[in-house]
C-alpha cells in the first residue's frame, strides 16, 4: 500500500524509478536507474522533456524563496504596472507587486493543489476500482452505475458546485478538484482488475487460501501501478488547469496566495491593454506546467501501457 | 433496434433522476444559505422576518421534501423563483440557452475542421517531423486554459489591429458581421482544446485502422493513396472519434463557463457562475441540471449514431 502511494506521488514528480516500479518484471534486471533514465530519454526524448520540464517546476516551488527575487504579496504603491526590467523581470501588476516573484511562489500553490487532488482523487478512485473489480457482481454494477452520473457531468462544473458550497480554502479546492478524478481513477484501475483477476498466481492465491482483501490489495494492486502512474500524471496536468480555472473565477485559492489562475483574474484583464505582461506571463507558467505533465504523461503511456506498446 | 433505444433511454433517465440527487446534495453542503447571504448587508435582522422569507422560500421544510418540490417544478415546467432576481428562474435561463448552445456548436465545428484532417495527416506522416510538429502543437492545445487563449486573442486584436472585440452582446439581428466575429473568438479559444483532443484521438485511430489486412489488399489492387486514407481508413477510424465529438460537445458547455466570462457573453455559462456565487439555488439546480441533460442527450445520440456509421454495430442481440 505505503509503495503503491510513493509510486503515485513519484509518478507526478518527474522522470525516474517509476519505470522500474511500473515494470515489477523489468525491474528485477541487473540496469540502474541511470541506464533505465538514458534509455527513457533516447527512445522518448518529448517525454523527457516534459520530465525536465516537471522538475524545472518543482524545484522552482520547493526553493520558491531563494528564487524570488521580491516578497510576492509586498505592494508597492510607485511601481504600479511596470513594463519588464531590470528590477521587475517580468514587470508588476496593479499593486506593485512582482509578477516573477509571484509566478515562482504561484507554482508552489498550483503544484500542491495539483498533486494533493491528483493524489487524493487517484488513491480514493483506485481503492473503489479496485475492490469493483475484485468484488464484481452486484457490487461492481452498482458502482459503476453511481460512477457514471459523478462522471456525467463536465469536471470544471463539478469542482465548481463544490468548491462554492464548500467555501474557498486550499482544502476545500484540493477536494473540489479531487473528488471528479474519483470516477476516471476507479475506472482506470477497475478495467486493469478485471484481467489481472483472471491470471493464474491470483487463482494460486486463491487456492492457497489468502484472504480476499490481502489479494487484492498484495497481490494484485501491484499489478496496476502502470496505468495508475499514466493516470496520475494525465489527471495531474487537468487538475492544474482546472485550480487556475477556479482561481480565475475567484472561486479558488484565497487571497494573500499569489495562484496562476488568480492572477489572470478580473484586475488583470482590466488592466491587459495597458500591461499585457500581467495577462502573457502566469498564462505562460500553466500552460507550460500542463504542457510538462502532458508530455511525461503520454510517453509514460507508450511506455507503461503494454496494449498501447508499439502503437 | 427498438428495444436498443427503449434501453438507451432507459438508463438515460435513470442516470438524469441520480445526477439530480448529487446536484442537490452538492448544493446543500454549504454553509449558510441564501436568507444568510440576502441579510448579509442588514446589520440587524429581525427573526421573524427570517422565518417568514425561509417559509416563502420553501427553505424551513426537510430536505427530501425541497428535493421534491424540485421535481415536481421540473415536471409541471415551473422551475421555480429565482431568489435574487424575484423572477421565475425558466424566464432568466431561457434567454441564455441559444448564446451557449450557438457558442457551443461553433467551437464543436471548428474542432471538427481543426482536428480531424490534422489527425489523419498526422497518423499518415506518422514520426516524421511534420508528425511530431503537429502533435507538439495539439498537446500545447491541450496544455492552455481556454480561457488564457481567448485573453490572448483579444490582446492580439488590439496589438495587431488596434481593435477590440464588443465587450457587450450583439444579437445577430442587430449586426450580424460583428455577431459572427464576437462569437468565432471563443468558439476558435474553446475549439482549439478540442480539435486537439480530436486530432490525438483521430491519429491513433487511423494507425490503428490502417495497420488492417483490408487496408493492404486496398494499396495492392493500386487504389491511389488519397483514396486509401480518406475513403478506407477514415470511414473505420470515425467511431471513436465520433465519440469523441459527443463528449467533447457535452463537455465544451464546461468550459465555456470562464470563457464566456472572458469575453463577457451572455450565456448560460457565464451565468451559473453569478448564480453560484449568490447560492441562487433554483438557478443553479436547473442551469446544471441543464448541463447534464445535454451531456446526457449527446451521450444518447452518438450512442444511436453509432448504428449508423457502423452497421458491424448490431442492436439488441
Amino acid at each position: 500500500m505505503a509503495s503503491w502511494i510513493l509510486g503515485c506521488a513519484m509518478a507526478t514528480r518527474p522522470i525516474g524509478a517509476e519505470i522500474a516500479l511500473g515494470e515489477p518484471v523489468a525491474a528485477a534486471g541487473p540496469r540502474g536507474l541511470g541506464s533505465t533514465l538514458a534509455r527513457f530519454a533516447r527512445k522518448k526524448p518529448l517525454g523527457a522533456a516534459g520530465g525536465v520540464l516537471m522538475l524545472l517546476i518543482v524545484l522552482t516551488a520547493i526553493f520558491a524563496e531563494v528564487m524570488a527575487t521580491h516578497d510576492p504579496i509586498a505592494t508597492d504603491a510607485f511601481h504600479t504596472l511596470a513594463r519588464p526590467n531590470g528590477e521587475h523581470w517580468l514587470g508588476s501588476d496593479h499593486l506593485g507587486r512582482d509578477i516573477y516573484s509571484r509566478i515562482v511562489h504561484g507554482a508552489r500553490v498550483s503544484l500542491i493543489v495539483g498533486l494533493a487532488s491528483t493524489l487524493l482523487g487517484s488513491v480514493l478512485g483506485g481503492i473503489i476500482g479496485l475492490l469493483s473489480g475484485y468484488v464484481g457482481g452486484k457490487t461492481d454494477l452498482i458502482s459503476q452505475r453511481l460512477l457514471d452520473i459523478l462522471q456525467g457531468l463536465p469536471l470544471l462544473v463539478l469542482a465548481l458546485i463544490l468548491t462554492a458550497s464548500l467555501g474557498p480554502s486550499v482544502e476545500n479546492v484540493i477536494i473540489a478538484i479531487s473528488i471528479p478524478i474519483i470516477p476516471r481513477a476507479a475506472r482506470v484501475i477497475r478495467s486493469s482488475v478485471l484481467s489481472i483477476r483472471e491470471m493464474q498466481y491470483v487463482e494460486a492465491a486463491r487456492a492457497i487460501g489468502i484472504p480476499h482483501l490481502r489479494i487484492a490489495f498484495r497481490h494484485i494492486l501491484p499489478n496496476t501501478m502502470g496505468p495508475f502512474i499514466v493516470l496520475c500524471t494525465a489527471q495531474l496536468g487537468s487538475a492544474i488547469l482546472v485550480e487556475a480555472a477556479l482561481s480565475f473565477l475567484g472561486l479558488g485559492v484565497p487571497e494573500p496566495y499569489p495562484s496562476w489562475g488568480r492572477m489572470l483574474s478580473v484586475s488583470a484583464a482590466e488592466y491587459a491593454q495597458k500591461a499585457p505582461h500581467l495577462v502573457l506571463f502566469p498564462g505562460f507558467a500553466i500552460s507550460l506546467a500542463v504542457f510538462g505533465s502532458n508530455l511525461l504523461g503520454d510517453a509514460l503511456r507508450d511506455t507503461l501501457d503494454p496494449r498501447l506498446r508499439g502503437a | 433496434m427498438k428495444t436498443y433505444i427503449a434501453q438507451r433511454l432507459g438508463i438515460a433517465v435513470l442516470t438524469l433522476v441520480g445526477m439530480s440527487i448529487v446536484i442537490f446534495v452538492l448544493l446543500r453542503l454549504a454553509p449558510g444559505d441564501i436568507v444568510d447571504i440576502l441579510f448579509a448587508a442588514a446589520a440587524y435582522v429581525d427573526p421573524a422576518a427570517r422565518t417568514e422569507i425561509m417559509r416563502e422560500l420553501g427553505l424551513d421544510k426537510p430536505i427530501w421534501a425541497q428535493y421534491l418540490d424540485w421535481m415536481r417544478q421540473i415536471f409541471s415546467g415551473d422551475l421555480g423563483k429565482s431568489y435574487r432576481y424575484d423572477l421565475p428562474a425558466w424566464d432568466i435561463i431561457r434567454p441564455l440557452i441559444p448564446v451557449t448552445v450557438e457558442l457551443a456548436v461553433l467551437a464543436t465545428i471548428l474542432s471538427v475542421l481543426l482536428g480531424v484532417p490534422t489527425g489523419v495527416i498526422s497518423a499518415v506522416k506518422q514520426d516524421t517531423t511534420l508528425d511530431y510538429a503537429l502533435r507538439v502543437v495539439s498537446l500545447a492545445g491541450l496544455s492552455m486554459p481556454s480561457f488564457w487563449l481567448g485573453m490572448v486573442i483579444i490582446l492580439g486584436l488590439v496589438a495587431w489591429l488596434g481593435w477590440i472585440p464588443p465587450m457587450t452582446y450583439v444579437g445577430p439581428g442587430e449586426d450580424f458581421k460583428l455577431h459572427a466575429i464576437q462569437f468565432l473568438l471563443p468558439a476558435l479559444a474553446v475549439g482549439y482544446r478540442s480539435s486537439a483532443l480530436l486530432m490525438r484521438i483521430t491519429r491513433s485511430a487511423v494507425l490503428e485502422v490502417m495497420r488492417e489486412d483490408y487496408i493492404r489488399t486496398a494499396w495492392a489492387k493500386g487504389q491511389s493513396g488519397r483514396v486509401v486514407i480518406w475513403r478506407h481508413a477514415l470511414k473505420n477510424a470515425i467511431l471513436p472519434v465520433v465519440t469523441v465529438i459527443g463528449i467533447e460537445f457535452a463537455f465544451l458547455i464546461g468550459g465555456l463557463v470562464v470563457t464566456e466570462t472572458v469575453f463577457n457573453l451572455p450565456g448560460v455559462a457565464r451565468f451559473l457562475v453569478e448564480a453560484i456565487l449568490w447560492r441562487d439555488y433554483p438557478v443553479v439546480q436547473n442551469l446544471v441540471m441543464f448541463i447534464a441533460v445535454v451531456v446526457i442527450l449527446s451521450n444518447l445520440v452518438v450512442d444511436l449514431l453509432y448504428g449508423v456509421l457502423d452497421p458491424r454495430v448490431r442492436y439488441g442481440d
